[in-house]
Parts: C-alpha cells; sequence; structure tokens
C-alpha cells in the first residue's frame, strides 16, 4: 500500500545564474509524501517555488537534487500518469472544446466510440455541455479552465497536479470552480496536488495544506483540514474554518513580508 | 450627393463601417485614373512616354484578339505557379523542421540568412549559362527568389510556437514526433499560409525579371517586346495585368485561409 504514493524526497532547484547574477536557490531539500487519493494543497507567497516543484513532479522540469517517484515508479520526464492544469489558458486555439478533451484520448490511440463517450462523460461533469463546438477563443476564462480541466481528467491520471488553475478567474467565477473541483474529488477520490498563494481556497478545497517560506521555499508547516466532506460554501462561515485560515494566515504573513522585502 | 463629412471625421484606431471602405477604396482608383487621364489627354506628357487610358484599354484589346496575349498571360501564371509550388512543398517542411530542432536551425541557418540576400535577378545569366532559356531557368529565378526568404520565416514561425502549449501537450501522453504533428504545426498553419501569401507576390516580380531577360513568351517578354516598338499603351495594359491578377489571388488566398482556419480569424 505504501507504494502507492507520490513520494518526493530531498528534491531541489537551483537555477543557473545569468550574467553576473549567481545561480538561484528555489528549492530548499523539500519532502512531500502524497497518499493515494489525499487532495494537498500548497500554500506560499509568489516566487516562493511551489510552481516550481509541480513541474518537477509533472517531469516538465527536473530536481538539481533529489528524486520523485510516482507509485514507486520514478519520474524522468513527463506523462499522462500526471494530468496538469496550469494557470495560463492552454487549451489548443485550433481544436474545440470536444477535440480538446479528447486530446490525450486520441494520443493513446483509443478507439473513436470510446473517446466519444468518454469526451461526453466530462464535458457532461464539468458543466460545458452546448459549448462541445466552440473554439477555445470563444469561451470566458473560467469556461476555457473547465475544458482544461476536463481534458486532464479525461486521461485518467493518476494524480492531478493543478497549478493556481483558478488564479486569473475573477473572484465569483473562482468560487464556482473551486464547488465544481471539490464535486469532482469528492466522487472520484483521485488524488490532487493543488498550488495556490489563496488561504480560502486551501483551506476550503484540501484535507491538507503545506506552507511554503519565501524563497528559497521549503516546506515550513503542515496544516490538516479536518473539515468534513462532502463540504458546501457555507462551510466558509464556520468558526472552525475561520480557525484554520488565522493560522496559516499566521504562518504566511511572515512570509509575504520575507518576499516583498527580498 | 451628399457627403456627411462630420461622419468621417478621424478618430485614431477608430474603425470605419465597411460600406464606407469601399467607398474610400474605390475613390482613389478613380482618381488615379482621371489624374492619369489628364496628364495624357491635355498633352502635358506624350503618347511616346505615355499612352492615355482609353489607348491603354485599345491596346489591351488588341494583344487580347489579335496577338494572343491570353496565352502569354497563362504561361506567366504556369511558371508563377510552379516555381512557388516548388519553393514552397521544400521550403515548409524544411523551416518546420528548423523551428521545431536546434540542431537542424543551427545547421542550416547560418548559410540561409546569407543566401536569402543573393539577388535572384543576379543569377539570371547564370542560370541562362546552365539551363538555357526555357522552363527550368524561369522556375529556377522564383525559387532563389523565394525559398531561402520562406525557409527563415517559416523557422522563426515554427519556433515560436507557445511552450505551454507543448508542455500541455507532454502532460497529456504526447512524444517528439506527435509534439511536432500535432501542436508545433497546427500552431504554426495560418501564420505559414499568410507566409506563403506574401511570398506569392514576390514569386510574381521574379517572373517578369526573369521573362523581361530572356525569354519568347509570358507577360514580360510581351512587354519587352512593346517597348522595341515604343508601345506604351501595350507595355501599361501588361502591367495592369499583372497587378489584377496579384490582387485577385491575395483576395482568394485570404478567402481559402480565413476557411482553413476559421479558429486563427474569429
Amino acid at each position: 500500500m505504501s507504494e502507492r504514493e507520490l513520494r518526493i524526497r530531498g528534491v531541489t532547484r537551483t537555477f543557473p545564474g545569468q550574467g553576473r547574477a549567481g545561480p538561484t536557490l528555489a528549492l530548499q531539500p523539500t519532502d512531500v509524501t502524497v497518499a493515494p487519493g489525499e487532495f494537498v494543497a500548497i500554500l506560499g507567497p509568489s516566487g516562493c517555488g511551489k510552481s516550481t516543484l509541480l513541474r518537477i513532479v509533472a517531469g516538465l522540469d527536473r530536481p538539481t537534487d533529489g528524486s520523485v517517484t510516482l507509485n514507486a515508479r520514478p519520474v524522468t520526464g513527463p506523462g499522462p500518469d500526471r494530468g496538469m492544469v496550469f494557470q495560463s489558458y492552454t487549451l489548443f486555439p485550433w481544436l474545440t472544446v470536444e477535440q480538446n478533451i479528447r486530446f490525450g484520448l486520441r494520443e493513446r490511440g483509443l478507439p473513436e466510440a470510446q473517446q466519444q463517450e468518454i469526451a461526453a462523460r466530462f464535458i457532461a461533469r464539468t458543466g460545458l455541455r452546448g459549448f462541445e463546438n466552440h473554439w477555445p477563443r470563444q469561451l470566458s476564462g473560467g469556461m476555457q479552465q473547465r475544458t482544461a480541466l476536463a481534458r486532464a481528467l479525461a486521461n485518467d491520471p493518476e494524480i492531478l497536479l493543478l497549478d493556481e488553475p483558478f488564479g486569473a478567474l475573477d473572484h465569483q467565477t473562482r468560487e464556482l470552480m473551486q464547488e465544481l473541483l471539490l464535486e469532482i474529488w469528492e466522487a472520484d477520490r483521485k488524488t490532487v496536488l493543488f498550488v495556490t498563494h489563496d488561504i480560502d481556497e486551501a483551506v476550503f478545497l484540501a484535507n491538507r495544506v503545506l506552507v511554503m517560506s519565501a524563497r528559497p521555499g521549503r516546506i515550513k508547516a503542515e496544516l490538516p483540514i479536518p473539515l468534513p466532506y462532502p463540504r458546501e460554501w457555507t462551510v466558509k462561515t464556520t468558526p472552525e474554518f475561520g480557525r484554520l485560515k488565522a493560522q496559516l494566515m499566521a504562518e504566511i504573513r511572515e512570509e509575504v513580508r520575507k518576499a516583498a522585502v527580498a | 450627393m451628399r457627403l456627411h463629412l462630420p461622419r468621417l471625421a478621424m478618430e485614431p484606431l477608430k474603425p470605419i463601417p465597411a460600406g464606407v471602405r469601399a467607398v474610400l477604396g474605390a475613390s482613389f482608383f478613380a482618381l488615379f485614373v482621371v489624374g492619369w487621364g489628364l496628364c495624357t489627354w491635355s498633352g502635358l506628357v506624350p503618347p511616346l512616354f505615355l499612352a492615355s487610358p482609353d489607348r491603354t484599354l485599345a491596346a489591351g484589346w488588341a494583344l487580347l484578339t489579335e496577338f494572343g496575349f491570353l496565352g502569354d498571360i497563362a504561361i506567366t501564371i504556369w511558371r508563377v505557379v510552379g516555381g512557388f509550388l516548388i519553393a514552397a512543398l521544400l521550403g515548409v517542411p524544411l523551416g518546420l523542421l528548423m523551428g521545431a530542432f536546434k540542431p537542424v536551425e543551427a545547421f542550416f541557418e547560418p548559410f540561409f540568412s546569407f543566401a536569402r540576400y543573393l539577388p535572384a535577378s543576379a543569377f539570371i545569366p547564370l542560370l541562362i549559362l546552365w539551363a538555357g532559356v526555357g522552363e527550368a531557368q524561369k522556375l529556377a529565378v522564383i525559387f532563389i527568389g523565394s525559398f531561402f526568404q520562406l525557409v527563415i520565416m517559416v523557422t522563426v514561425i515554427a519556433g515560436s510556437t507557445r511552450l505551454d502549449l507543448v508542455e500541455a501537450a507532454y502532460t497529456l501522453g504526447s512524444r517528439r514526433l506527435s509534439i511536432l504533428r500535432r501542436v508545433v504545426i497546427p500552431a504554426a498553419a495560418p501564420q505559414i499560409a499568410e507566409t506563403l501569401r506574401l511570398v506569392l507576390g514576390w514569386a510574381w516580380t521574379y517572373v517578369i525579371v526573369a521573362e523581361l531577360i530572356g525569354a519568347t513568351s509570358g507577360i514580360g517578354h510581351m512587354i519587352m517586346d512593346s517597348q522595341r516598338l515604343l508601345d506604351t499603351g501595350q507595355m501599361i495594359f501588361g502591367i495592369v495585368v499583372i497587378g489584377l491578377i496579384g490582387l485577385v489571388t491575395d483576395v482568394l488566398f485570404k478567402a481559402l485561409n480565413r476557411r482553413l482556419f476559421p479558429w486563427a480569424t474569429l
């Protein structure tokens, strides 16, 4: 059982210097373990290296030192077992919503009928019905991120890596998307590693929050979120939510201040 | 007819209605012809140097009905399309490979950057020596003039593929070749089509230059012949025909691009 998990061991990342500037240490030795079905949020001030850590798990960046293994297999590059949603809009502009969602399935060579069936299922689950044949640029930011989420989920990855996926959305849309993501996670219990700088978002979604320090990043605190699932938006008004939020705020304020003067 | 001038008051970057645009565009054409007519009908410029609009049309009619000018037009179009297609069929794939794979770019780019400054027209004497004055020489001039430019431009387009789209494809299970096939090529396609439209325009200048120097047929050859006869009407008609064909192909190319890439022009 312990084999089936995401294991980050002693991962560091140093970016080589440019010109006269010396090399930058972005990530101090970091250890993280994510069990199957967990929803773990990594919370940190901007520029703390949380996205770097996620990109290393995705295989899009290489650690300077240390290792990442998913279900006992070492991560050496990107692969469909780790689905990702980015903060920037990364739908393929030349494909319709439905074709975008089928991208990974087509890459795996699934038969046409099966591709259609899977795509239809995730179009329904992410509330995209009626938009199947729209081009990405015809969609609002929220709809684009729904499609990106559906595209990642349709591939049935072992873990979902979310890099501030709702960071570019307005407040109301972001809350709506958080509820959608929560609903999907509550139904499937797919492992999620979620990077954010939004405390409310981390507490509302995750069952465990890891707080990262200012650059060079390290995990400075860990806070379990014992709020029961299924969670409704009303949980945000409970004293327990407020208490957890205050605790994380205290942790992060100090780091934000450090990051601001750095 | 009353012009509502206040409505045409210009503000920077403010769009105008399609009707106004068409009227303005047509009126400069008309103004140009009127200016040309005034210069020639008044005798300000003697017909030896510049034929009047009506003389030009008459000369054109004679060319088409009596001298088989349609055949010249056809052969010139054939040369342009032929040279352009050869350059495109070789240049686009090579440019894509150079844009996508940096070692390929490093290998070809320095030489091509040098070669694209070699003037195609300066090759004509050499090409006549190598290939005579036949069709191969015409195609070669167009090829030299457009191939290197095209390759460099396609390289830049393919090389500027959005990296986040490439990364997204990797996380969805794409491998190297499918990144090229399913991300780089579709992402670059509309801009490549736009580049081909430009290059086709250049091919028209090269073909005329090639026909002016060593040819027995074609629009350029007709213009050269007319010079010997001091028939400025025929010469101007030939030049106008080239302009009209260029305009028509441009419009067709644009319409085709809009149809092929609806996602890019919405």
